[in-house]
């Protein structure tokens, strides 16, 4: 037992406070209309449809976005089609590379102006745009592009082919860098790509697209669509698409494996999580306390690794609970183009919808929910950092996805009880474990059924590490080695 | 082990007395009864149903069990008892016990090779068949302690962490045995998924059920631990539907599903993200088909004082 120890309570009611620190936005234009890119040009929907993107923070329209219709993704599929065969999978692997090497370069110069537009698009604090997405992004291009005339090294014994024509559908809270994670592997490999970014997020993307154009990545490589749900199935449906990558919500990913049901065509999904992120007695608190913040908030929660479930050893619960509130009560929330900033704004009214009611369900069903004091904005999408205690494992917070800035804190006492708990979902993507002992981070890390397991540290992403999931999780790796397979076929 | 008794058919020599019955003028053989194998034990099928199987010349062979959805689903609760300490087992064990079903199938090739050619494989191919499943084996017991080696990767991260990246088990996976090749078909599914600590119900052939179950004993007698394999006789398009919608099943694995039947199991894995696993294609002495079965694990660990 450790010695109870008298602590002063910290008090944030000072009328002490950050001065606004904004990241200008005045440094590049935006379009007020974007038209699909489809075949290395700019051209306008055949559905002659437009769809706003606005900014999260001020619920202002930032830009009209083309709505691709079924004719509109049969010519991107063809064109993406016709690259495959005339030029992508006849080029040399190493002028691939170059292409490649070129897209990471240009992203690294227009770094600024991708995150500023990733955070007005998003909702994200710039802050992690600025550090986490757009940097990933390039060096994800940079990975992938030195594989391109490496792959025989790749896949022992076997000679690794290109799949043809990959139609790729990415999510809302990651939208460059989500991309990067798509096209660049898929290229590299030799394929050639329609891509659909997520409705609510598609200016990067389309950023993206230009940038494409300035490294003359030729005509039809890549294309990309912008569209929602009717886009993405359009997508999915087209038989001239010989592969298939998803990331998103376990739900669409369900659909999407029903309607390749019996096609030839093959698949990829990056699903949604329930991460469970374990403290044991013997970590190192404070840095485990700041972990959990990472866990959790990181990008609003919007995550589908986040460590949303919180399991204390109980002998430490109290004082990481008390540490946890009295740090979650210092986080700003508010402009995300604040470079202050910690959580910014949640990414559509229709997740805010969501968030709220599993909120209230959690509350219905007896969690005692806990918010920080602070202020938010009087205009935008905003949920207050939130902590759920006195939950049990048959609660729908405890069992659900709430992709926001949720987390459930539960208890146990041995290493055995954490793993049976952590384990016990249909999602299996992620877990983080925190400890001073090398050899139970090896040890429970081994019995925790998900594809990335972190220690001591939370959310941590890199080219070279493969991510995926277990169980419901999703199915395939993307990163690294393991991220090359989900487009070749191995002969 | 009663192995002779399953030369029955052929050394039954019968002759005739004149009021037109049949008696036999030699020792009466007696045969066998094939059950199920669940959790290291052969029950009879819960449904009490059977099937005739028959010899090309029409002769009945066996009362087959027509296994049921019942016994699917207890087959599933016993598999997954045996998951975490079959993949728990160290390479060299795994690869020794799958080295000892070798063996023991080695000891008992005139036994499965008869009873290839009773359901109706010509004597020169099943003999064949037999030495190719023996050797699939050894080939798969040598992988145990190797695929890991070769296909795992340490990634060279950004940050401060030793990152790496290696196979874990899928789980509990069903096999849907190819209805030809009544042993090879089995081995060749089996092998490579066990040997990569997953564990396994297997929807014997409708054509070969005699053999299945026979290598049921010759895993019992390997010192394959009760659970990780388990062997379903019975009619496959009754088995499909509650083997790719069974919540607990991490994957399925098939050859020579048809295409509607491809439609109704993929359909209903969506149901748990199950995966699919096609080894039409693959070659049979592969590592990748163990790779099939495998999830990528990687773990951020912490380099620091």
């Amino acid at each position: 037992m450790k010695k109870a120890v008298k602590v002063k309570a910290l008090n944030f009611s000072t009328s002490w406070s950050y001065a606004p620190a904004p990241e200008a936005a005045d440094h590049f234009q935006l379009k007020e209309r974007y038209d699909l890119f489809i075949n290395g040009k700019f051209s306008a929907p055949a559905t002659g449809k437009y769809f706003d993107t606005i900014n999260p923070a001020t619920e202002k329209k930032i830009a009209s976005v083309a709505e691709a219709g079924a004719a509109d993704v049969d010519k991107a599929v063809r064109a993406a089609r016709q690259a495959y065969e005339k030029t992508w999978s006849k080029m040399p692997a190493a002028e691939r590379g170059k292409y490649l090497y070129r897209i990471a370069r240009i992203l690294q110069e227009r770094a600024r102006e991708l995150a500023v537009m990733e955070s007005m698009d998003g909702g994200k604090p710039i802050r992690e745009s600025r550090d986490i997405d757009v940097p990933l992004a390039a060096a994800h291009f940079f990975y992938y592009a030195g594989w391109a005339d490496k792959l025989d090294y790749a896949f022992p014994g076997r000679r690794a082919q290109p799949l043809g024509v990959a139609g790729q559908i990415i999510p809302w809270n990651f939208p460059l860098l989500m991309a990067a994670w798509k096209i660049a592997p898929a290229l590299a490999c030799g394929n050639t790509v329609v891509l659909k970014p997520a409705e609510s997020t598609p200016l990067t993307a389309l950023r993206l697209a230009e940038i494409l154009q300035e490294a003359e990545l030729p005509p039809g490589v890549v294309n990309i669509l912008t569209g929602a749900g009717a886009t993405g199935a359009a997508l999915v449906n087209h038989p001239g698409v010989d592969k298939i990558a998803f990331t998103g919500s376990t739900e669409v990913g369900k659909m999407i494996q029903k309607a390749l049901a019996a096609t030839d065509k093959k698949y990829t999904l990056e699903l949604g999580g329930k991460a469970a992120n374990i403290i044991f007695e013997d970590a190192a608190i404070d840095q485990a306390v700041e972990g959990i913040i990472n866990g959790i908030f990181f990008n609003q929660g919007h995550v589908c690794c986040a460590g949303s479930r919180l399991f204390v050893q109980e002998g430490v619960a109290k004082e990481v609970l008390r540490k946890l509130k009295d740090r979650i009560s210092t986080l700003i929330v508010g402009d995300p183009l604040d470079k202050n900033t910690d959580v910014g704004a949640i990414n559509s009214k229709e997740q805010l919808g969501k968030i709220k009611a599993l909120v209230n369900a959690g509350i219905r069903e007896g969690g005692e929910c806990w918010q920080p004091a602070c202020s938010l904005p009087s205009r935008g999408y905003w949920f207050r950092p939130t902590v759920f205690t006195q939950v049990a494992q048959s609660h729908r917070i405890v069992q659900e996805e709430i992709f926001g800035p949720v987390l459930t804190v539960q208890s146990f006492r041995t290493p055995e009880e954490a793993v049976e708990k952590a384990n016990n979902t249909p999602y299996g993507l992620s877990g983080g474990i925190w400890t001073d002992k090398g050899s139970k981070i090896f040890k429970i890390s081994g019995k925790i059924r998900a594809g990335v397991l972190w220690a001591n540290t939370y959310n941590k992403f890199d080219p070279t590490s493969p991510f995926g999931g277990y169980k419901e999780s999703g199915m395939g790796r993307e990163g690294g080695l393991h991220g090359l397979l989900p487009y070749v076929k191995l002969s | 082990m009663a192995t002779n008794t399953l030369l029955k058919v052929k050394s039954l020599k019968v002759k005739s007395v004149s009021n037109g019955h049949e008696v036999p003028n030699t020792r009466l053989e007696v045969r066998k009864t094939y059950k199920l194998y669940i959790d290291g034990k052969f029950p009879r099928t819960e449904s009490g149903r059977i099937y005739a199987l028959k010899d090309p010349s029409g002769k009945v062979l066996a009362n087959v069990c027509r296994g049921s959805r019942k016994d699917l689903r207890d087959s599933i609760v016993s598999n997954r008892k045996a998951q975490e300490s079959w993949a728990g087992r160290s390479a060299y064990n795994k690869a020794q016990i799958l080295y000892r079903i070798a063996e023991t199938l080695e000891g008992r090739k005139a036994q499965f090779t008869e009873v290839l050619i009773q359901q109706g494989d010509a004597p020169a191919q099943a003999r064949k068949e037999v030495d190719a499943a023996i050797d699939l084996l050894v080939y798969y017991a040598g992988w145990s302690d190797k695929y890991i080696q070769v296909f795992s990767s340490v990634n060279p991260v950004e940050s401060s962490h030793f990152n790496f990246s290696y196979h874990e088990p899928m789980g509990l996976v069903t096999v849907i045995a190819p209805q030809r090749e009544g042993l090879k078909g089995i081995v060749s599914t089996l092998a490579p998924m066990i040997v990569g600590g997953n564990v396994c119900t297997l929807i014997a052939s409708e054509k070969y059920p005699l053999t299945a179950v026979d290598f049921a004993e010759v895993l019992q007698a390997s010192d394959v631990p009760a659970g990780v394999v388990n062997i379903l006789t019975g009619y496959r398009k009754e088995f499909l539907a509650p083997a790719s919608s069974h919540m607990d099943v991490n994957a399925l694995l098939h050859i020579d599903l048809d295409a509607e039947q491809r439609r109704l199991v993929q359909t209903n894995a969506a149901l748990n993200v199950k995966r699919m696993i096609d080894f039409s294609k693959e070659e049979l002495l592969s590592p990748y088909r163990i790779l099939a079965a495998q999830e990528v694990k990687t773990t951020w660990h912490p380099i620091g004082t």
